[in-house]
């Protein structure tokens, strides 16, 4: 039976090689691009490009917005995700534990998504144009009739959640944005939790060796490592660009 | 230093005041220290620059992880009496007890480290009573009998867990700017996982799996069927639904129950002091 884990990582593969062609792309272009935060950028136009590659793409900004429309952006990426699972026959017919639990991690990232649109939309005054658009998602890749494909990608998606909160937290200057994170990141930990806890037959899955350190920490991942590596998932269809994040 | 008198010190009052100054020194000194790349203690504070802090400011953030160490403290020796006494069923109970163990003896050697690698004394670690002076029987002591014994041990975890996340996520802002918070938020999000396990370990034990109070997350203020009511503390203010003052009910249409459950709240050093000194003898 096919995972969804092993289709992330055959499309990270692609992925990879692509970005080091758009690392060149922007070398080229003049841009200084620490470590690379692109996300999805279409390098087919290159020779066309001369300059300012951004155009119309959006990019997420600098300073605590960056920060704000990164997490808007990975919370736009869950919510879909679980919109699609309960449309998909895999929840229809799961035991009622599982669809409960999935049920509510629908509601939980779909209300993190539309807090994070409110919470920029107010921080910039109602100026839309710095406010990360709704992003397009193809989740092609994901079978959400089969249980090993919805749970296998629910995991990743909550395990990078926990990662790049952690690693976000120290970029923010923003006493209360952080407080705001460390509210969010913790939900997602315990959505890692029970995801893992249900989907792995390893009774210690739901902190598992895996992920969690020989210090008993869990990973903390800059925003570039987080992008590429949803870039690599192939969810996202919307270009974006994450030009002025530290990396 | 005195566990006890550290934890009657301890009040987040005096740890917020200094907020902007303290960041400011923070935030100056982060820089030069990754500059200079020093990475020889865990969290990146090295002695050598601790005079450029001053003596208020440097307070708040030790006393954010003097306290994390005290609660470390308390849940590793909780975990580890819990695995010697016999009352845990073999499979999975035992084995989640002892992924949580090893992690908690973890947290325990890597806050004393850091506090030691920045020149401060760590506090030592407290005596402990579970038992709250004989009102729990949590390791079956006192011939409680197993059943009663393990629903004690699953209620105490839950709650240590639960207050760990809330007292972690409390501290944040006394960390900010520091090369403490990044590790700090490390640990947070270990201690969610915990609580999450532990509270589904739980509801599977007393048959409540699809009781909206007895999930991984927190509904409301609900500590959940049977936990004992002196555990209400760890809950109160959980039910909050305003964040960054966006009433998340009028602006997502969903109930008071789901957003609340998307939410952890804070705790303060003080509550979380209080909760944790329930359980601390000297």
């Amino acid at each position: 039976m096919k995972k969804p884990i092993i289709k992330v990582e055959k499309a990270a593969i692609k992925q990879n090689n692509a970005g080091s062609s758009r690392r060149k792309f922007l070398k080229m272009g003049g841009l200084a691009v620490a470590g690379s935060g692109l996300l999805l950028y279409s390098c087919s136009d290159d020779d066309d490009v001369m300059g300012p590659v951004i155009g119309d793409v959006f990019d997420l900004g600098s300073g605590d917005l960056g920060i704000l429309n990164y997490a808007y952006a990975l919370e736009q990426l869950e919510a879909a995700f679980y919109t699609n699972v309960l449309d998909g026959s895999y929840w229809a017919g799961a035991s009622a534990e599982e669809k409960l639990i999935l049920e509510d991690l629908y509601k939980h990232e779909v209300i993190h998504r539309e807090f994070f649109k409110a919470a920029i939309t107010g921080a910039v005054n109602g100026d839309t144009s710095l406010v990360l658009p709704e992003l397009e998602f193809d989740f092609s890749g994901v079978d959400f009739g089969n249980r090993d494909s919805v749970l296998g990608t629910a995991s990743v998606l909550e395990d990078t959640g926990v990662a790049a909160y952690n690693g976000a937290g120290k970029l923010l200057t923003t006493p209360e944005y952080l407080v705001l994170a460390g509210k969010i990141v913790s939900v997602e930990a315990r959505h890692a939790s029970a995801i893992r806890s249900i989907f792995l037959s390893d009774d210690t899955a739901f902190a598992g060796d895996d992920v969690i350190d020989s210090n008993g920490l869990d990973p903390a991942k800059s925003p570039s490592e987080i992008l590429a590596a949803v870039g690599a998932t192939g969810f996202v269809k919307t270009e974006f660009t994450a030009n002025q994040l530290p990396s | 230093m005195n566990i006890i008198k550290f934890l009657d010190e301890f009040t987040s009052d005096n740890l917020n005041k200094k907020m902007s100054s303290r960041r400011e020194v923070f935030s100056t000194l982060g820089s030069l220290s990754k500059k200079a790349a020093l990475v020889a203690v865990p969290f990146g504070l090295a002695t050598s620059s601790s005079k450029a802090y001053a003596a208020q400011d440097m307070d708040a953030a030790v006393s954010a992880l003097q306290l994390a160490l005290t609660l470390e403290y308390l849940e590793a020796e909780f975990y580890m009496m819990a695995l010697a006494s016999g009352v845990l069923p073999s499979g999975r109970p035992e084995s989640v007890y002892s992924q949580i163990s090893k992690h908690e003896n973890q947290h325990v050697a890597f806050l004393t480290a850091g506090l030691e690698g920045a020149g401060v004394e760590p506090v030592g670690k407290p005596t402990f009573d579970f038992t709250v002076g004989g009102m729990f029987d949590p390791f079956d002591d006192n011939n409680s009998g197993q059943e009663v014994a393990y629903a004690q041990l699953l209620a105490l975890a839950q709650a240590f867990e639960d207050t760990g996340v809330r007292a972690y996520k409390g501290q944040a802002g006394n960390l900010m700017g520091t090369d403490f918070l990044t590790p700090a938020l490390q640990i947070h999000s270990v201690e969610a996982k915990h609580a999450s396990e532990i509270r589904r370990l739980r509801a599977m034990v007393a048959g409540e799996t699809l009781n909206p109070d007895a999930l991984g997350w927190i509904t409301l203020d609900n500590r959940g069927p049977g936990m004992p009511e002196a555990t209400q503390a760890v809950y109160d203010g959980e039910e909050n639904v305003v964040q960054g003052g966006v009433n998340l009910v009028d602006a997502t249409g969903f109930d008071a129950v789901a957003v609340s459950q998307s939410y952890d709240e804070p705790m303060t050093g003080e509550t979380a002091s209080t909760i944790a000194g329930l359980f601390i003898v000297s």
